[in-house]
């Protein structure tokens, strides 16, 4: 489960923020390892609510650094 | 030079939205023409930009209405594909006296000038991102510069919108989409009919180049600065008043 939901999280990310896909581990952050800024984050969870059909709160994405953080997210909101 | 480009005027079917959504037509442009109410008005405007080459979309929407923007924003990304340029220039007024304006007055032209264009923007914005491109248009007046006794809420309301031109602007610069307002003068449309001709000629007398200024006039500002002649410009406001306010 929480392996399949990081290939999608990880084909999301190399297609938005044109980075490699061996640089997406779980312990990357979105900020510093990957080089995303504020609007790239802001579009990438938008991207991942439409491709996993769930709503991330304000709240929540604001707590989401690494992508570990995102893929335990979705593995536990996901319905 | 427009060839293949997708732009999607609001308040297209008269005025000074019609002369835009023609100018943006020419040369093989593809322009979604909205509209409010006057469905034969924006077929008129689409049947004269196919006349000149291009490719017209009319679509009914209230710009005013989260659901009505989306609808029309959809309408345009399955019809083109793309959205290169949005314009906002539908508006409304509702003048009278600071003391005797009433709620809805206030409201009505808040809703369609500054929260349509909101709406509009925050649903273009996704689809222009993603393709690092576009050019955004929004319709001030110099009353939002310097005010008009008997307009407290349009002119609040087009200040409004030049603030959220510039905010705007500073959000999506990275992503290479410009945004700028154009802000008219006197304009001979059925807006300012209304005025009558006292008003009429008093104005005129303020205005430096001596006549009143045609939708066209507008239009060609509009061409501009969503050109790629216009590329380094974001965040401006661009008069075109005949001199009004300099
Ligand atoms: N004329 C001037 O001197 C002047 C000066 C400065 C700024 N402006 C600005 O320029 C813009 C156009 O003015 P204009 O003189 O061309 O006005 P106009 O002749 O009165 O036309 C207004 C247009 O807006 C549309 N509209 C109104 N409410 C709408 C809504 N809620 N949703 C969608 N469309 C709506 C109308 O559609 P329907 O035909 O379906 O009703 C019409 O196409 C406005 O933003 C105005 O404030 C005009």
């Amino acid at each position: 489960m929480a392996n399949e939901v990081f290939d999608r999280v990880k084909k999301i990310i190399v297609d938005r923020l044109s980075v490699d896909e061996d640089k997406i581990t779980l312990d990357a952050t979105f900020k510093d390892d990957l080089g995303a800024d504020s609007l790239d984050i802001v579009e990438l969870i938008m991207e991942l609510e439409d491709e996993f059909d769930l709503e991330i709160s304000d709240e929540d994405a604001e707590k989401i650094s690494t992508v570990g953080d995102v893929v335990t997210y979705i593995s536990e909101h996901q319905g | 030079m427009s060839t293949g480009r997708v732009s999607i005027v609001t308040g297209a079917s008269r005025g000074i939205g019609r002369a835009i959504a023609i100018e943006l037509g020419k040369d093989g442009g593809n322009v979604v023409v909205n509209y409010q109410g006057r469905s034969e008005a924006a077929e008129e405007t689409a049947a004269a930009i196919r006349a000149n080459g291009g490719q017209a979309l009319v679509v009914q929407a209230d710009v005013s209405v989260a659901a009505d923007v989306e609808r029309l924003v959809a309408a345009a990304l399955d019809a083109f594909g793309q959205i290169d340029v949005l314009v906002n220039n539908a508006g409304i007024t509702r003048d009278g006296l600071l003391m005797r304006m009433k709620d809805e007055d206030w409201d009505a032209v808040h809703n369609t000038n500054l929260r349509g264009a909101f709406l509009l923007i925050r649903e273009v914005t996704r689809p222009m991102m993603k393709r690092r491109q576009g050019s955004i248009i929004n319709i001030t007046s110099v009353v939002g510069q310097i005010g008009n006794a008997g307009q407290v809420n349009y002119s609040a309301a087009k200040a409004g919108l030049i603030g959220l031109t510039k905010s705007v602007a500073k959000e999506l610069a990275s992503r290479n989409i410009t945004v700028n307002a154009v802000a008219p003068g006197y304009i001979e449309t059925e807006m300012t009919q209304m005025l009558g001709e006292e008003a009429a000629n008093a104005m005129r007398a303020g205005i430096p180049l001596g006549r009143a200024g045609t939708p066209e006039d507008v239009a060609a500002a509009v061409a501009f600065l969503t050109s790629s002649k216009a590329r380094y410009i974001t965040g401006q406001v661009l008069n075109v008043d005949g001199g009004m306010v300099m």
